[in-house]
């Protein structure tokens, strides 16, 4: 039977609770993984393997955090800042992903508030919905 | 030199879970001061042992072509001392492996007695720090450290294709 976003949600912040060591109540849709929630490069690993035993499903690193390796294209960054192609193909990759904000000042710096436990809530359910 | 912290593998199933043991002797000082009139094995030398056990069984499953870095301590939990003259064994089992990373569960026993459960996290350091490159042998899985596997992996004492 299909999940709904709270089922999801619910069982993104076990995961996450565990990952990082967390309380439950520091878990929200709006926290940042990096910024509020602490997570280091290592730990987005942990996550990706512990969301393909919670849910089942498959997770390829750099469809749920694709940053890394676009980061080292010319096209995409310049003087710090995504470049118009660069937005473009970061959103193209991160459909679960809300760059509203990010877009006013596409600073790379800033592409760690990206990753909100929202967006790893979305990504899921995305996957979820595709596998049904 | 490396700081060889298991004695041997008494199983070894390729990509799945292995199982080693340590003896633990009063003749390892450091016991001498941990604690005085009562010595004890540190339990970050127990995680160390596990990271010994499970470090090879990750590379292993690459044919010791990635270096394997310990990344994360998942959990490590203790229920018991470990004292000089025991016998520990350590079971490993590979919970997920990625070309970047791999997740290890494991446990320490004296004989059935439950020691310590610890999880472990190894990075394939090669694919993962972006730009950083290092050297191209595997200091990681030196001779000595695959002297542990012979008998058990025929390809352990060969040289790994780079």
């Amino acid at each position: 039977m299909a999940m709904s976003r709270d089922e999801v949600f619910e069982e993104v912040k076990a995961v996450l609770v565990d990952a990082l060591g967390l309380d439950e109540d520091e878990v929200t849709e709006e926290a940042t993984l990096m910024g509020d929630l602490g997570a280091e490069s290592i730990d987005f690993l942990d996550i990706v393997f512990r969301l393909e035993k919670a849910f089942g499903i498959k997770v390829p690193r750099e469809e749920l955090f694709p940053a890394e390796n676009l980061l080292n294209n010319p096209d995409y960054v310049s003087n710090g800042k995504l470049t118009a192609k660069g937005l473009q193909e970061f959103k193209a990759r991160m459909p679960h992903t809300d760059f509203s904000e990010f877009e006013a000042d596409p600073d790379v710096n800033r592409l760690s508030d990206l990753f909100t436990v929202r967006s790893v809530v979305n990504f899921v359910e995305s996957k979820l919905n595709s596998a049904a | 030199m490396r700081w060889i912290w298991i004695d041997k593998f008494l199983e070894f199933e390729s990509g799945r879970r292995a199982v080693a043991l340590k003896n633990v002797t009063l003749a390892e000082e450091h016991l001498h001061d941990h604690f005085p009139g009562f010595p004890v094995m540190p339990e970050c030398l127990m995680i160390e042992a596990m990271a010994q056990t499970a470090g090879i069984l990750v590379g292993e499953a690459r044919h010791f072509e990635e270096k394997v870095i310990l990344a994360k301590i998942k959990q490590a939990v203790f229920h018991d001392f470990v004292r000089p003259g025991d016998t520990i064994t350590l079971h490993a089992e590979i919970e997920s492996i990625a070309p970047e990373a791999a997740g290890t569960t494991g446990r320490i026993l004296r004989g059935d007695d439950l020691i310590a459960q610890i999880d472990l996290m190894f990075s394939h350091i090669d694919r993962n720090l972006a730009g950083k490159v290092f050297p191209e042998e595997n200091f990681v899985f030196t001779d000595m450290f695959r002297s542990l596997l012979a008998g058990f992996v025929p390809s352990a004492g060969q040289e790994s294709t780079p």
